[in-house]
């Protein structure tokens, strides 16, 4: 049995999973650059010359 | 190349559970927590945020190794039962893709730590990394019965890379509890290997009872165990830990030494009866004192571990000796 893409659904919800789960890494990723940066400027971020 | 060919016994797609299976998540939280462990004793102030950061960064790089270790050796994998279910040999997950898996993670998990603390641990995390994957995995653990005592330096790190994390530096303190991972290392992986040799002789790899055999291998289980005592004791001379750890290293260190006796003194490891080969972890008659030393010396290590991050984080005063 395949889906309308000639794909099994097992092998369809496997991928589906797998990008679900490369999605979520690659946003806690990104939050996890911006709170190390806020983190290592800390009170600096505000003191900046505008 | 040795790890061409992994069989594929099944041809179902890969499911992210795969993937995660091939970071090693029980060592990973074994990592993670000698890293702790080292991040706390540095005694540094380190913000909270940075320091969680660090200690992800150290889980990643040992999932990456384990990710890049699982590539390589899927060929020794299939051979053995404790291992042959892994994603690779179990035809879940493609050799390659562990492979790139363990590649991006680890430049990940560098590059993160070197940005959230300092060059020092992203360095340190970097050199464990390499040498888990290429030194142990690819070199020594085919080619020397020494295998799991060089390599073992790979597990003995976190600490000194937490310490690292929060300081900058790296203290004698923190490789002496490198030190005593070190030590550890191969009393217990020979305890285990001696009643799990068949399964190492099946896939070819040099570990002492396969090489050296069961009588010379409880010699350096006992020699090593005299050597690692004093080394866990050690701690509480040098500031770092206090009375409670120098209670739990010291009769924790008997016990240990007493199994290891026992064990010295034990038929562990020799000519298997094959009407009681029933699985894996079966112990055999002879085999009995091999698993008591295997399972204390995790517990030893846990106490050892525990008791100094108890003694930090609760402000206990260390020994004043010198």
């Amino acid at each position: 049995m395949v889906n309308s893409n000639g794909e099994d659904p097992d092998a369809a919800k496997a991928r589906r999973g797998r990008n679900i789960a490369i999605a979520l890494g690659l946003v806690a990723f990104v939050i996890i650059v911006y709170v190390v940066t806020v983190a290592r400027m800390g009170a600096n971020v505000l003191e900046r010359p505008l | 190349m040795a790890m061409a060919t992994a069989p594929t016994n099944s041809a179902r797609a890969a499911r992210w559970q795969d993937y995660v299976q091939l970071l090693k998540p029980r060592v990973m939280s074994l990592v993670v927590f000698t890293a702790v462990t080292g991040l706390v004793c540095a005694g540094a102030p380190i913000n909270p945020v940075l320091g969680a950061v660090a200690v992800l960064c150290i889980a990643v790089g040992a999932g990456a190794s384990g990710a890049l270790n699982m590539w390589y050796d899927a060929d020794i994998d299939a051979k053995m039962r404790r291992t042959r279910g892994r994603p690779v040999p179990a035809g879940k997950v493609q050799g390659a893709d562990a492979a790139a898996l363990g590649v991006v993670l680890s430049l990940f998990s560098v590059m993160l730590m070197g940005v959230a603390t300092n060059w020092l641990a992203a360095g340190l995390l970097a050199f464990t990394i390499v040498f888990y994957a290429v030194v142990y995995t690819m070199w020594l653990k085919r080619w020397t019965t020494q295998n799991i005592v060089i390599g073992g330096l790979a597990g003995a790190l976190p600490p000194v890379i937490g310490w690292a994390a929060a300081t900058g530096t790296t203290p004698l303190n923190a490789w002496l509890l490198c030190a005593i991972i070190f030590m550890w290392t191969p009393p217990h992986f020979w305890a285990l290997s001696l009643y799990t040799s068949e399964d190492y002789a099946k896939a070819g790899v040099p570990m002492m009872p396969v090489v050296k055999g069961a009588s010379s291998t409880r010699t350096q289980i006992l020699v090593y165990s005299l050597l690692l005592v004093p080394i866990c004791v050690a701690p509480a001379f040098t500031g770092l830990g206090g009375v409670a750890y120098l209670a739990v290293s010291g009769v924790g260190g008997l016990v240990f030494l007493l199994l290891a006796w026992r064990l010295f003194r034990s038929r562990a490891g020799e000519a298997a009866d094959p009407r009681n080969d029933d699985g894996l972890y079966d112990v055999r008659a002879g085999a009995r004192d091999a698993r008591n030393l295997f399972a204390f010396s995790i517990l030893y290590l846990a106490l050892l571990f525990a008791t100094l991050l108890g003694e930090h984080l609760l402000g206990a005063k260390p020994l004043e000796v010198f």
